[in-house]
């Protein structure tokens, strides 16, 4: 392999690795902590609203409430589980540690979609998404200059 | 280390299999216990409790069958499942007049000629697409499950009566057409050992049969095997080969897809349909819109019906679209000489491993969140009040809630890799030089990122 197209592969492989430190600090830097009041219906076989944001560390107090039958509330990663009946608000409460995406999806069957009664917590800064667009996106960019140097017949040359 | 070009044989590395592979035993064996489950599939769908979650058929089929099929079995074995696959076992059983052993006598058919037009994955791209946009309320009611699983039984037992060997399975099954597709990533393949003692070999007694086992069900010439796509792996010419010529390899997955004369238009729609079927099902069932899931649910039919319309128009001319673009740029910047059409095909089978790190991915989502359904469905598959194991009242307890999306990172990121260096070596084939390869490559892996970086959206963003 001539040096020009060592060179150039280099760059390459630079430039690709500075887009993906931006795209990692990206991010936008996590404001200060407060306590979140939210209030969140269940109906068959659905969420309202069906996707919360808060931030890492934010005190959340979510009022759950059914308009129709039973429901639960389950809330992934977080392991927090509640029975709610219609007519009886329930509470509950945590700190949002951990941040990125977490589902929450009815505990109690409720009908036929019931295992797909989903809706989202999003607690920024959302790093597992941005970590994952980065891993695939470095890995991506690996291969392709793994196959642009390795792959190259030894009789081939480069273009100059 | 081994090789990895030269495939390991496993049948020489595992001598005991051998034998149980030729036991005229095994496959029966096999199918007798899915047929077992499938039968109370369709008992408790029928006459079970409607609420999903607590029907064996459901749970049995849409969650443990499924996650077996789709993260264990396609991946590792191919079309394993379809040696055991208990659907077209009362149609063959029936043409064979017997169950175990080999019958004499010509297969007891009508023998009409299956049409060359249907002799591709074209009704199996057309079946799935049909059930698929209806699958919200297949995966949802067991009584629809149930009328599904009786309807295959019985459109496999009419064709068998019409047409000799495993028409169904070769070209009608839905299942059947993706786990064939996907097969040919699968490391696991049946294969002869040495092609020229098939060449020299005059009876061929693995197409037309002997005392020992039938003629290829699947209507192959295990002689020129070179892909899983449809070798059912059922083992009859294990038995027939009287040169002990056929064996099972493990060998580099992904070989498959390299084999350029057998890339046909079919299979590339296969490709894309599977892939907007993983993508579009990621948003309805796993997404957060309860809107969207209502129109699946054919709560109301107008509402359904541009929901189908949609779904077919993002499989059948959406993604195909963006895709035939990607190759057209592809083709330009390396200036290729094939037509784009043959381009086109030949570079849908890059998707083909994305396409199935995708249906883990999606997989992933729910099987092991729900997985412990089966237990209280073993104990009461009707839902009627059985507690026949004792585990009745085992509480819903999801599995892995906070790590299934880095699974899926980490299996849509494999999926990528291997999709693009697959996609690079197809390219080659079309190339003069590496750079053109390269060049070609570029538009694919940025199509194919585009993809995993939407799934990456819909499940962590
Ligand atoms: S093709 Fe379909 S019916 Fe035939 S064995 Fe495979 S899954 Fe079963
Ligand atoms: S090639 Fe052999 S194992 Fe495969 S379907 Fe035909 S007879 Fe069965
Ligand atoms: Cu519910």
């Amino acid at each position: 392999m001539t040096t020009h197209a060592m060179h150039r592969s280099n760059l390459l492989l630079a430039g690709i690795l500075l887009l993906a430190l931006v795209w990692l600090a990206f991010p936008p830097a996590t404001s200060a902590t407060t306590t979140r009041h939210i209030h969140l219906d269940m109906t068959q076989f659905e969420f309202t609203p069906s996707r919360i944001q808060v931030n890492q560390g934010d005190h959340v107090i979510i009022t759950l409430t059914s308009s129709d039958v039973v429901h639960g509330f389950y809330l992934d990663g977080y392991e927090i589980q509640q029975r709610v009946e219609p007519g009886i608000p329930q509470q509950i409460e945590f700190v949002a540690d951990r941040s990125g995406k977490f589902r929450f999806r009815c505990s109690v069957s409720c009908g036929s979609l019931h295992p797909f009664m989903i809706g989202e917590l999003v607690v920024a800064s959302n790093t597992s998404y941005y970590g994952a667009i980065g891993l695939v996106s470095v890995a991506l960019a690996g291969l392709l200059i793994y196959l642009w140097q390795f792959k190259a017949e030894p009789h081939e040359q480069m273009p100059a | 280390m081994f090789n990895l070009n030269r495939p390991i044989e496993l049948t020489e590395r595992l001598p005991i299999l051998k034998p149980i592979l030729k036991s005229r035993l095994f496959q029966p064996a096999l199918m007798m216990i899915t047929l077992a489950g499938f039968t109370l599939a369709i008992l408790t769908g029928l006459l079970g409790t409607p609420a999903g979650n607590r029907n064996f058929g459901i749970v049995f089929v849409w969650i443990v069958w499924w996650g077996l099929l789709i993260l264990v079995l396609i991946p590792f074995t191919g079309r394993a499942w379809c040696a055991a696959c208990p659907i077209p076992a009362p149609g063959e059983w029936l043409q064979r007049r017997g169950i175990i052993n080999r019958t004499r006598g010509r297969l007891s058919s009508m023998r009409w000629r299956w049409p060359r037009r249907f002799r591709n994955m074209w009704l199996q791209n057309f079946g799935f697409l049909s059930m698929a946009i209806f699958s919200t309320i297949i995966l949802t009611r067991p009584a629809v499950t149930a009328w599904v699983l009786l309807g295959f039984i019985l459109i496999g037992i009419v064709l068998s009566i019409l047409y000799e060997n495993r028409v169904f399975c070769r070209y009608v099954c839905p299942v059947g057409g993706f786990i064939g597709l996907y097969s040919m990533v699968s490391p696991m393949a049946l294969r002869v050992r040495d092609p020229q003692v098939c060449v020299d070999h005059k009876t061929k007694d693995c197409v037309t049969g002997n005392a020992n086992g039938y003629g290829c069900p699947w209507m192959l010439y295990p002689g020129k095997l070179e892909r899983n796509a449809y070798c059912g792996m059922c083992m009859e010419c294990i038995k027939t080969c009287p040169h002990d010529n056929i064996v099972i390899n493990l060998s580099a997955p992904g070989g498959d897809l390299l084999v350029a004369k057998e890339r046909k238009l079919d299979e590339a729609y296969k490709a894309f349909i599977m892939l907007a079927c993983a993508l579009m099902y990621s948003a309805v069932l796993l997404g957060p819109w309860g809107w969207l899931k209502g129109w699946a649910n054919m709560n109301t039919l107008p509402h359904w019906l541009l929901y189908a319309a949609g779904f077919l128009l993002v499989n059948l001319v959406g993604l195909p679209g963006l895709f035939y673009l990607t190759t057209a740029v592809a083709r330009r910047l390396a200036g290729q000489q094939a037509p784009t059409k043959r381009l086109f095909i030949d570079y849908a089978y890059t998707l083909i491993p994305l396409g199935l790190a995708a249906w883990v991915a999606f997989s992933f989502g729910f099987v092991l969140i729900n997985g412990s359904y089966a237990l209280a469905t073993a104990s009461d598959p009707f839902g009627w009040g059985w507690n026949l194991f004792g585990t009745a009242d085992a509480p819903w307890t999801p599995l892995g809630s906070g790590w299934v999306p880095f699974l899926q990172t980490g299996v849509l990121t494999i999926g990528l890799l291997f999709s693009t260096n697959i996609g690079y070596k197809i390219a080659r084939q079309h190339s003069q030089t590496h750079q053109q390869a390269m060049r070609a490559l570029l538009p694919l892996a940025g199509f194919m990122l585009l993809i995993v970086l939407i799934f990456l959206r819909l499940y962590l963003g």
